[in-house]
Order: C-alpha cells, then structure tokens, then sequence
C-alpha cells in the first residue's frame, strides 16, 4: 500500500476537482487548499470513501471573518483527519458577506451538525440542506451574530467599568 | 492528657426583659432568631465559585454549624437562593425561574465576581450580575472568594434575618422592588 503524502491527498484532488480548487498552500506545513464553496459537499466525499486515502473524521469546521476581503467576507474552515494514514488536510471555502450562503457538510459527516450550528450561530453563515440549522450556544433572542467583526465583545450593559482604567 | 474544657456555645437570646422564671420578647425576635439559624440553602453552582462552596460545605469550614446544615435541590423548599458562578445570558431565566419557585420569605446571594458584577467576562453572552433578573440581598466579593468570605456573607444574611420585620414582604416598597424586576 501507498504510504498517503499531503502531495498524494494534493495529485488526487488536482485530477479530480482541477478547478474547483483555488489556491495551494501548506502553512506550518499542513496541505491547505482554498475551494469553491459549491464544491465543498462533493470533496469531502471523494476524501471520505476513496479506499486508499480515506479522510473519514472531521476534525473541526469553524467560520472565520476577514471584512477587508472583498467578495469573500465570510469563510469556513474544514479539517479533515485520515486516521489510517496519519495525514490530515485543510480546506477553506469562502463566501460573500451580502449572500453567505455554502451546502451542507452533513451529508458526508454527521457530526458536522452542531458544528455548522455553531458556525451559523455566531458568523451568520447559512447551510443549505443542514437539517436543523438554528442557533445553539447563544439564547434564541440574540438579535445578531456575535463574532462579526462590526460587532463589540463588551457588553453594553455593563455598569462598573470606568473607560479609563481598561483602556477602552 | 489535660482535661479541654467544653467549648459549645449556643444562640444567644434576642434582646427582651427577663426576670425570675419568665422571658419576654417579640414574635419578630423569635421567628427571626429560628429563621436565621435554619437557612435551606439552595446551590446553584455553575463554576469555581461552586467548588469552593463545596469547601464551605465539607467539614473543615462547616456551613452546618451556622444552621445551613441541609440544602434544597428543590426551590420550593429553599430560603436561600446562592447563586455561585458566571451566568451565561441563556442561563439568566433559569436563575429568574428557579427564584420565582421559591417561597416567600426568600433571600438571595450572589457569590463572586461573576455573580455579582459579570467579572472578568465583559461579553455579550454573559449577564453582568445576577441583580439584572432577580433582587439580590448580599454580594460576596473575590474570584472566588475563599469558604470564609463564603461564610461572612452568610452570616450577613443571618443579620438580614434577624433584623428582617415581618410586615417587610408586604410593604408597598418590596412589592416595588419585585416589580422592578417584572416579578407580579
């Protein structure tokens, strides 16, 4: 058997999604492919049952928000674990802010569930298809996103803070 | 081995006249001195400031010499509400529900920084103070305070007790200060 390289993950993906995939990158040495967000549903899939590369754990699924990236505001991370072949990948796939929109990743990963949940629930970042796409760790009132940039991490209600003394 | 001479100390008798045979004291007195002697103190315990309760309550600080000797998991019998911890905003009307459940004459104490203030967690999910959703008699400061500080704060609430009148719960000003806070 193939020993699995970040470079074998890289060719089989290049044959099979050529121009889905944006950019190639390996920050700290970790395979880091930017992707179409359409494309997102259909590579996790092709990771997942490949037989020799078999990326079968989501590790983590997070949002993240860069305001000063025109027309692609909003992103989402995926990594991906092969537990067999010790190798993990990390995909991003980014959206626009005016229309954050990106398919489901729990056709392939159940336990993307609570995690697109959570992604949803503080950036705003709609799934399409996501069985129960509401909010999950913040209170159903909450009338925005928390972790957009525009937003500050202080609580307006505060009461015994003096401005000065914490530097705000 | 020396002979420890008996160290027990009881209750002392509220104020009132004594004489041969006879006390005489006000009801008030009375009731407040049995009240304030057995607190059924209900935890609500959401983080370190619970575990340091936990402390209070073992055997090296002993709430139960206090009187607090057993607590209510269940707000209908509880006097005392001990809110202990950071309360996230979603926990905040679960605070609020637990305080509506409880009978009157209630009292509540807020334990530490977080519950008393936000503390360090000056966020949009966390509720700054538990006295945002439900009125609050004593604030024990620290983070978290030590099983002392705990104790201090208990015993203010004793005097609360004490010293509470029993027409207090029916005057117009504590009915203002439940509907403050949107309580009937």
């Amino acid at each position: 058997m193939a020993v699995v390289t970040s470079e074998l993950v890289l060719e089989a993906l290049q044959n099979r999604f050529g121009s889905a995939l944006l950019t190639v990158d390996y920050p700290y040495g970790m395979l880091t492919l930017e992707v179409t967000p359409e494309a997102i549903p259909e590579i996790l899939r092709f990771l997942y049952d490949d037989e020799i590369l078999r990326f079968r754990f989501l590790t983590d699924l997070c949002g993240i928000h860069y305001p000063h990236q025109e027309g692609k505001e909003l992103g989402v991370v995926y990594h991906v674990h092969s537990l067999e072949n010790n190798v993990r990948i990390r995909l991003k796939a980014f959206v626009p802010e005016t229309n954050p929109e990106l398919p489901t990743a729990t056709t392939v990963f159940r336990s993307a569930n609570w995690q697109e949940r959570e992604t949803f629930d503080f950036y705003g970042i709609r799934f399409t298809g996501h069985p129960d796409l509401r909010r999950i760790l913040n209170m159903d009132e909450m009338s925005y996103h928390p972790l957009l940039k525009q937003y500050p991490l202080e609580d307006s209600t505060r009461t015994d803070k003096d401005d000065k003394y914490f530097g705000r | 081995m020396t002979e420890q001479p008996s160290q027990l100390t009881m209750v002392g008798a509220p104020d009132g006249h004594e004489g041969q045979g006879f006390f005489a004291t006000s009801l008030e007195k009375v009731i407040g001195l049995a009240r304030a002697n057995s607190i059924w103190p209900l935890p609500f315990a959401t983080s370190c400031c619970g575990i340091e309760f936990m402390a209070t309550m073992g055997a090296n600080y002993d709430l139960a010499r206090f009187g607090s000797e057993r607590l209510s998991f269940s707000p209908r019998q509880a006097d005392l509400l001990m809110v202990m911890g950071t309360i996230a905003k979603k926990m905040g009307p679960v605070v609020r529900q637990v305080y509506l459940q409880m009978a009157e004459p209630r009292w509540v104490i807020a334990v530490g920084a977080c519950a008393s203030s936000g503390g360090i967690f000056d966020t949009y999910s966390v509720l700054q103070g538990i006295d945002k959703v439900v009125p609050v008699d004593v604030y024990v400061p620290g983070c978290p305070p030590r099983p002392e500080q705990i104790i201090h704060g208990i015993t203010q609430i004793q005097e609360l007790i004490k010293n509470e009148s029993l027409r207090r719960r029916h005057t117009p000003e504590y009915k203002a200060l439940l509907a403050s806070y949107g309580i009937e």
